[in-house]
């Protein structure tokens, strides 16, 4: 593929990219203090920044190309029909300060989605308003505080975080002015109860628990493990990223969930935009309500209205607005699609997926899947260890499936399994797409043996070879303007 | 199913090779008495029905190509250029994740260090981020970030009353349990001397908004001034401010700020009910690894060729996990995308006229609202595209008025975050609105000072 020109390259003076109207009014002359003598942006023609923009997404690999089984990240298909309604005046243009009156159909829609997402996953009240994952992680510790505060509780301060959970766990926890408690795993990668019962005490104000876990495993001891929280005063915080693989099969909140994200951008296929907008809504049970941020969406009955409410202990507001409204939209479209039987149908095919990729790759024998005497969820964990193959990493065989135009799995996550491959296929994936990635999987523990450099040397067939990070963090250049030299840290 | 490929034949084969019946054996570890709830959700929707159901909601809400908008508080009707859309519309852009895998995320990791040079260049910063998730986010990270930078040692946030009253309220939620302070917008004194006068040896960081939340500008001057001041007793200077009034002003980085954030909606994102939006996030290159969000960088690859890659990420919460600098995953790279497209597409000039345009607008506006008996703009300093008018009765019940004669949605009602401003409206004009419903905005205010108004009281409250 063509090098490509960097955005200042283009750039010549005099050219625009887009023609502005005369003012109609009389001009009012503009003070010189305040204007700037020099405006470096690029200046290009419409043809120069279209061609620029489309040849940098050919890029890029993405759903819409293929197989993108990255664990954790519930790379399913996005439908069209979402990106058509978002699209539509009646939600692209209107303010998020108008009267209530005139946005009661986005507001209704609002309603909707919280009722929705609730009933789904068993909570009694829902802020739509965090913008991604993390955030909702950060504002669900946040309630887990207020609430622990408003008992009276002060001296609570530590959130057990378990050893497989996502880093964003203990970095929302710090946030949030916790102290992160690591929880060790046991063989079958579930929360070790033992450990658990050890780092209970009236110090915890509770635990960040992901379900299934990273592994791809359900916790099979959930219910105990919120029992043994709550009877040390302590809440349970969930982690909805894996949610995909439970939908219509168990709601967090029957297991005894006291709050917990989720990620409209995994499991209601909202585009990941190359890394974002998310949405990450908060849900809880009637106890936690009260410190819901907000506002959120009411129905006022005797009015028939929807209005904003502020939750009357809420921890305050997280983000301007009410969130990603945009993203909201996606999930509500992909909802009412599917209904309570289509979601079921959405977890059971992921799952299904996830296994047949785990039981081939356990015959295949080249990858040790290290719980693969567990039936998994919606993802399986693999290692990049191929017996005869020791001086090929796990990045290498990442970069390898590139050159076999499959986007790699999650690498080296979770962190407590050496080498990992965390391959998650979603249901959106058809039988031949995951055997013929099964089948470049094989061909690469071959290739492995055989000729090892081919891996340690690919990609092969990208749009660029194997980067050099380590410059880039030692010598980072973060802008690179036509004037000025790069900025660098001397 | 639709979105669903497998086919009864492919889910028994699959089922025989995993060795089970059934899919349910595969649920066997989710706890029984639990297992398969009935959910109370609406009947599945073909994509037919889908696209009428929406249609229907959509037409529900007074959407800003029908009526005239007078609306901006921190969200703009600005014109975005139909490429925009066009580009951010490519499934290569959109149906990608975060760029872990840099040498099949070219695209997305050009794409976002293009956006990082020219907010840079827009800013007159060093350093800018791949994105926060809003302008009131990116002022919570400053705070974080700040005192990070002071090690701990410096706790003490002071806020100008004209920051926007949402960023102020998301940076106390976000700093709640962190033992920091949050001061200086208790008063309503807008005055930088106030501001001066509070920082001591804990503050570590100082935050204004240029221009305002009320509109109104400080001179490069007075901005300089302040930040020598702030960095005379040691804390840093955070600016929020406007991405659109720097196609016109002196930018932050050229009168002395440490951290320069910004509301980046107005950039090519549409309004969209509030979000998705843009927190940008510019920042020195000094203070670059305590720096919180994805940054881009530039490097070669094995045959020494340029390509971009995430980096310096050992700050972040998937290497550092409890230590790291903030707990950000997903940011908001399409909208970031949107950003550099526009930003490519107006290029220097457009946005310049985009800047001016407002500019002879609004103030065009307010002078016309001012020559009206009954309302009076307020203007201690001079204003970009936002301003205050003294109206002689309730917002609330003006604004209804307005909307109901003229179809026009009238301005920002400030009662609420600012009572001592009585009944005062924050009008927004850009370069959307035209001449004719300006006329119409000062006639439609011009008559609804007039009392009697036949109001309907209810919807008014």
């Amino acid at each position: 593929m063509k090098f490509d020109d960097y955005i200042y390259d283009l750039s010549s003076p005099g050219r625009t990219g887009v023609d502005l109207p005369e003012p109609d009014v009389p001009p009012t002359p503009i003070p010189e203090e305040f204007l700037r003598e020099d405006l470096p942006l690029p200046e290009l023609s419409l043809p120069q920044v279209t061609r620029h923009y489309l040849r940098l997404s050919q890029k890029n690999y993405a759903v819409d190309k293929g197989f993108y089984p990255l664990g954790s990240c519930t790379m399913k298909y996005n439908p069209k029909v979402n990106e058509w309604a978002v699209r539509l005046p009646g939600f692209a243009n209107i303010h998020p300060l108008q009267h209530p009156h005139t946005v009661q159909g986005a507001m209704g829609l609002m309603y909707e989605l919280q009722e929705m997402i609730g009933e789904i996953a068993g909570f009694d009240a829902v802020s739509l308003q965090p913008a991604a994952g993390a955030h909702g992680e950060l504002t669900g510790v946040l309630i887990m505080r207020a609430a622990q505060l408003a008992r009276g509780e002060t001296q609570r301060h530590k959130v057990l975080v378990p050893d497989s959970a996502h880093g964003t766990n203990p970095a929302s926890t710090s946030m949030a002015g916790f102290t992160a408690v690591e929880i060790p795993s046991d063989k079958d990668g579930n929360v070790h109860i033992e450990a658990l019962k050890a780092a209970l005490d009236d110090e915890v104000i509770g635990i960040m628990i992901t379900n299934p876990n990273t592994l791809g495993l359900f916790e099979s001891n959930i219910v105990e493990v919120c029992e043994l929280v709550h009877e040390a005063g302590g809440l349970v915080y969930g982690d909805g990223a894996n949610l995909n693989a439970i939908v219509g099969i168990v709601r967090p909140g029957d297991l005894g969930i006291d709050v917990m994200h989720f990620n409209l951008h995994k499991t209601f296929s909202t585009p990941h935009g190359g890394g974002g907008p998310g949405s990450g809504p908060v849900g809880v049970t009637a106890e936690l309500a009260p410190f819901l941020p907000g506002p959120i969406v009411a129905l006022n009955e005797a009015e028939d209205a929807y209005i904003w409410h502020y939750p009357e202990k809420s921890i305050g507001r997280i983000k301007s607005f009410y969130g990603n409204f945009g993203v909201m939209v996606r999930a509500y479209a992909y909802i009412k699609m599917h209904g309570a039987e289509g979601l079921r149908r959405v977890s059971e095919t992921a799952v299904l997926n996830a296994n047949y990729l785990q039981a081939r790759l356990l015959q295949m024998g080249d990858y040790p899947v290290p719980y693969g005497h567990r039936f998994c969820k919606h993802e399986t964990v693999a290692q990049g260890k191929i017996a005869g193959a020791e001086d090929v990493r796990t990045l290498d065989i990442a970069k390898r499936l590139i050159d076999y135009d499959f986007h790699p799995p999650t690498i080296y996550f979770p962190l407590i399994v050496h080498e990992a491959l965390m391959i998650e296929p979603t249901e959106t994936e058809d039988k031949e797409t995951i055997d013929a990635f099964l089948d470049a999987l094989d061909k690469i523990a071959d290739e492995a043996r055989e000729n090892p450099d081919l891996l340690h040397e690919a990609p092969h067939h990208a749009p660029v070879r194997r980067l050099d990070e380590v410059r880039a963090a030692r010598h980072p250049i973060l802008i690179r303007l036509p004037s000025a030299k790069a900025a660098s840290e001397r | 199913m639709r979105y669903i490929p497998l086919t009864d034949d492919d889910r028994r084969a699959m089922l025989e090779t995993i060795g089970v019946e059934s899919v349910d054996d595969l649920f066997q570890d989710v706890p029984a008495a639990f297992r398969y709830p009935e959910l109370q959700l609406p009947k599945p929707m073909t994509e037919m029905e889908i696209m009428r159901e929406l249609d229907m909601i959509a037409a529900e809400n007074a959407n800003l190509r029908e009526f005239a908008s007078f609306l901006g508080a921190g969200a703009y009707n600005h014109f975005v250029p139909a490429i925009v859309d066009t580009i951010i519309s490519r499934g290569e852009f959109y149906t990608a994740y975060t760029p872990y895998q840099p040498e099949i995320s070219q695209g997305t990791l050009q794409a976002a260090f293009e956006y990082q040079s020219m907010v840079a260049a827009l800013t007159g910063m060093e350093v800018v981020n791949a994105s926060h998730y809003d302008g009131a986010t990116a002022v919570a990270e400053a705070a974080i970030m700040a005192v990070n930078i002071q090690r701990h040692k410096r706790r003490t946030i002071v806020v100008s009353p004209t920051l926007h009253p949402q960023y102020r309220e998301v940076l106390r939620t976000y700093v709640q349990g962190m033992d920091m302070k949050i001061i200086g917008d208790e008063t309503h004194d807008n005055d930088f001397h106030a501001l001066i006068d509070l920082a001591d040896d804990d503050t570590a960081l100082v935050i204004v908004q240029n221009p305002d939340f009320l509109g109104q500008l400080h001179t490069p001057q007075e901005m300089q001034d302040l930040a020598d001041a702030v960095h005379a007793k040691g804390a840093l200077l955070a600016v929020s401010t406007d991405p659109i009034a720097l196609g016109l002003f002196k930018p932050p980085g050229q009168y002395g700020a440490d951290i320069v954030t910004a509301e980046g909606q107005s950039l090519g994102n549409s309004l969209s009910f509030g979000g998705p939006y843009l927190g940008i996030f510019a920042f020195r290159m000094k203070h670059v690894r305590k720096s919180s969000g994805r940054l881009v960088g530039e490097t070669v690859d094995a045959e020494g060729k340029r390509g971009y890659v995430l980096t310096l990420s050992t700050r972040e919460q998937h290497i550092r996990r409890e230590k790291a600098t903030s707990n950000i995953c997903s940011n908001q790279a399409l909208n970031a995308l949107a950003a550099a497209v526009y930003l490519a597409a107006m290029g220097k000039h457009g946005l310049r006229k985009v800047a001016e345009l407002s500019w002879h607008k609004a103030h065009y506006a307010a002078q016309e609202i001012d020559k009206l008996a009954d309302y009076q703009v307020i203007q201690d300093k001079p204003f970009f595209k936002e301003f205050v008018v003294q109206c002689p009765r309730p917002v609330a019940e003006i604004n209804q008025y307005l909307l109901e004669e003229y179809g026009i949605i009238g301005g920002y009602d400030l009662s609420q975050d600012y009572p001592h401003l009585g009944h005062a409206m924050l009008l927004c004009v850009t370069e959307m609105n035209t001449r004719e419903e300006i006329d119409d905005l000062v006639t439609a205010l011009s008559e609804a000072a007039r009392p009697p108004i036949l109001l309907n009281l209810e919807a008014a409250s």
